[in-house]
């Protein structure tokens, strides 16, 4: 019984980790450009972690 | 870039930094930004090269490539920088975009997220039920239920705002929708299964209402996507009206001024190559202007001073001065436009398949719920079990499988045409589509190509073509550009070149005098009818035939059209002669001469016929809002494009059956669907009525019929099933860019 009071927590709690993490993603405009971003990992040169223009 | 787009020449109208401006949005600190659309940018070589480029050119901050919607973002500072004609120097056609106001782009976002947390609840929740199912009981239960509530509650109010929403609406207005019952559904199994969790009953349905909730936000998404996609790409094409134009003061002040504040009687300055701003009087210049996208006449059409012009219209080979008669808002294109509106009107409230079934479902299920109810109290049940029998029995109705019926297949239609280049503004034009029975054709841009090509060349001299197309591709008459693509352009330098507006193009070169244009001004003295004549010092080099070419696989489509049972007529603003002829070599019916208004008339009192209208000119466009369906070629007028239901991208007129085919395929499979679900109620309801539902049964139930519903969907996807309605199918040009797309 007492298993209940950690383990469902836990479970529960990756759970929400994994949900924040697709939603951070989502929010940094990590999605917005799929295509693009498959092309970019071939290029030699690296670039700056920048945010997408047109957002605060 | 080698690989990706072959140069083109480098024509920019003047004033293009001012549109550029215009055409921007404001950032902070005097910083703009501009969207650009290029829709041939198809692999990594091309985002380096227009980010390398670009990022070079004097006040670019950042250029970032965005390859899933072929656009450009450049945030500059100060005087706009030449980034189309930086752009079309690196070979890639580019097109301003309208800011985007990102609008759309936030409700994607919001159904994104909608759908996260809903997956997020109906899996942690489906986990714990397996622990009821499995046979936890007492305080085990109790606190897996609780669990549950605790997860389900934050999911239903954040992901079921989508649903309640829309049904309050409808509710509110007095319909009924797919989300009344949907909402109706999730609510109650919501609050019997807290009610169970506080008593300590033994079936919630927590996982029930969170699944549902995941499962048909799926539709929604992917509903949303394919649309936003089509959205995307029908507005990356080119803007074909001017955003403005150069106004010349009476002190002789020239600035750029946006289009609505264009007064009757300002003097506008108006290049080669330009579309008239609103409709004018030409004040001083010869030209020739091309109407086709206005009025459908094919051949270009001389200015000189007094002759009125159109808004829309193409000032092709002399600068003009015109003096406007009229506010952009009185314009022609505003007449077109209001004129659309009311043809919309018109235009009966078209209702969906899905709500058409939904305005039947509802009630039925509803009524049934309370029949349940009152039969389980007259058999002696006490209040509890009755109202959760009753409860049980909407829970297994709520249309899962229902609400993902229609947009499954339109999503999966809407696939299937994208990938032959058809764009699908919205999902109830392809049950629209599958429901006509005649097409009308527009002639010139829609049967024809809109624009003239040699069909028949003359030389009197080896290298006489090379000539001619060297001289040609110095101007931007329709005629010019035909005979320069006809001939590789011999490499000649001309000491000048003068177009004559009216006539043709006048050049120099080692002492001789060349001449391309009309036969009775550039070859006097030899008879020739009509065409374009090529001659040198007044000697006959080549004689040109043009012609309006017809649409690759036109016959075809025509043939297809027919053996589909469907009637095709066309229906033209240009003369007579010109459309009897298309009519003839294409074996169809014609009209000519057909004015904006009648056209949409026409399309409008077709007494119970259900038309089709394929047009592409700003006079179509009104007869575009008026059809059943319409569609249009990407090369139409922007408000043609923006009526047009479906909009097609390449040249092959082909699109036009196969669109049909598509269309009337997802309504035998939507009715399919509909069919499924309701075979599926009529099994479940009696084991609800029963008070046999249990939460085990209900989940499984709803994702079996589910799965059948969205499989049964995807068949739409396999080629076979559209082939037999298409006999022939040309390879296409554009097949890298559109696989690259899709």
């Amino acid at each position: 019984m007492i298993d209940y009071f950690y383990l469902i927590p836990i479970a529960i709690g990756l759970g929400v980790v994994t949900l924040g993490t697709f939603i951070w993603c989502l929010r940094s405009g990590q999605y917005d450009d799929l295509d693009g971003a498959a092309e970019r990992i071939l290029f030699e040169t690296d670039e700056e972690v920048s945010r997408p223009l047109g957002r605060k | 870039m080698g690989c990706c787009a072959v140069p083109i020449e480098p024509l920019a109208p003047p004033a293009a930094g001012e549109e550029l401006r215009l055409a921007s949005h404001a950032l902070d600190a005097g910083r703009r930004q501009s969207d650009i659309s290029v829709p041939t940018i198809h692999c990594g070589a091309c985002i380096r090269t227009i980010e390398e480029e670009l990022g070079r050119l004097p006040g670019v901050e950042h250029v970032r490539v965005n390859l899933s919607t072929k656009r450009v973002a450049v945030r500059w500072l100060g005087t706009p920088p030449p980034l189309l004609e930086a752009l079309r120097e690196l070979g890639f056609e580019a097109n301003l975009c309208d800011p985007d106001t990102g609008r759309h782009d936030a409700q994607f976002r919001q159904l994104i997220l909608a759908l996260a947390v809903a997956g997020f609840a109906a899996g942690n929740i489906m986990m714990l039920s397996i622990g009821v199912w499995a046979g936890a009981e007492d305080s085990s239960r109790t606190i897996l239920h609780a669990v549950s509530a605790l997860i389900a509650l934050p999911a239903l109010a954040y992901s079921g705002r989508v649903f309640f929403a829309s049904a309050w609406n409808a509710l509110r207005h007095g319909r009924t929708n797919m989300d009344v019952p949907i909402s109706i559904g999730v609510l109650l199994a919501f609050g019997l299964s807290v009610y169970e969790t506080i008593v300590h009953g033994a079936h919630a349905y927590f996982d029930a209402a969170t699944m549902l909730l995941f499962f048909l936000l799926i539709g929604r998404t992917l509903d949303h996507l394919m649309r936003e996609r089509a959205r995307v790409a029908v507005k990356g094409l080119a803007r074909l009206a001017a955003r403005g134009a150069m106004v010349v003061a009476p002190d002789g002040m020239r600035a750029y001024t946006p289009l609505a504040e264009i007064e009757p009687g300002m003097s506008v300055l108006l290049a080669a190559g330009e579309r008239v701003p609103v409709d004018a009087v030409v004040s001083e210049g010869r030209s020739e202007i091309d109407c086709s996208l206005v009025t459908g006449e094919s051949v270009p059409q001389p200015a000189v001073e007094g002759t009125r012009l159109q808004a829309g219209t193409l000032n092709l080979t002399g600068a003009l001065t015109v003096v406007a008669s009229s506010h952009a808002t009185d314009s022609f294109l505003a007449e077109m436009m209001r004129m659309m509106a009311a043809a919309e009107a018109s235009r009966s409230g078209y209702r969906g398949i899905a709500d058409r079934v939904a305005r039947y479902y509802a009630p039925v299920v509803h009524l049934t719920a309370l029949f349940t109810f009152a039969g389980w109290m007259l058999a002696g049940a006490d209040l509890h079990r009755a109202v959760t029998v009753a409860i049980a029995v909407l829970i297994i109705t709520c249309p899962c499988a229902l609400g993902l019926a229609v947009p499954m297949v339109q999503v999966a239609a809407a696939r299937r045409l994208f990938e032959s280049g058809i764009m699908v503004r919205d999902g109830a034009a392809l049950e629209r589509l599958a429901e006509i029975d005649g097409v009308v054709f527009d002639k010139t841009g829609t049967l024809t190509l809109g624009k003239p090509s040699v069909c028949k060349a003359q030389t009197f001299d080896p290298g006489a073509l090379g000539i001619a197309a060297a001289i040609a591709s110095h101007s931007r008459h329709p005629y010019s550009v035909a005979i320069a693509t006809a001939g590789e352009p011999a490499a000649m330098r001309f000491g000048h070149v003068r177009e004559i507006p009216g006539c043709g193009l006048e050049a120099s070169a080692g002492g001789s005098e060349y001449r391309l244009g009309r036969p009775d001004w550039a070859a006097a003295d030899h008879a020739l009818a009509d065409g374009v004549a090529c001659t040198k010092d007044g000697r006959l080099l080549a004689a040109f035939r043009l012609d309006d070419r017809l649409r690759q696989d036109s016959q075809a489509a025509i043939r297809s059209l027919r053996s589909q049972g469907l009637t095709v007529e066309i229906l033209s603003g240009d003369a007579d002669q010109a459309v009897g002829k298309v009519a003839k070599t294409l074996g169809i019916q014609h009209r000519s001469r057909v004015s904006p208004a009648s056209k949409a008339e026409y399309l409008a009192a077709a007494s119970g016929r259900k038309l089709l209208m394929v047009g592409d000119g700003l006079n179509d466009a009104p007869a575009l809002a008026a059809a059943h369906a319409s569609m249009a070629p990407a090369s139409a007028a922007d408000v043609g494009r923006n009526a047009a239901d479906l909009v097609f991208l390449r040249e092959s007129l082909m699109a036009v059956p196969r669109a049909i085919a598509v269309a009337r395929q997802a309504g035998r499979l939507t009715r399919q669907n509909v069919a499924l679900a309701v075979i599926y109620n009529a099994i479940a309801v009696p084991i609800a009525i029963a008070g046999e539902a249990t939460p085990l049964i209900a989940a499984a139930a709803m994702s079996l019929s589910s799965v059948l519903v969205v499989t049964n969907s995807l068949r739409l996807g396999t080629a076979a099933s559209v082939k037999k309605y298409t006999q022939r199918e040309s390879p296409a040009p554009a097949m890298a860019a559109e696989r690259s797309m899709a």
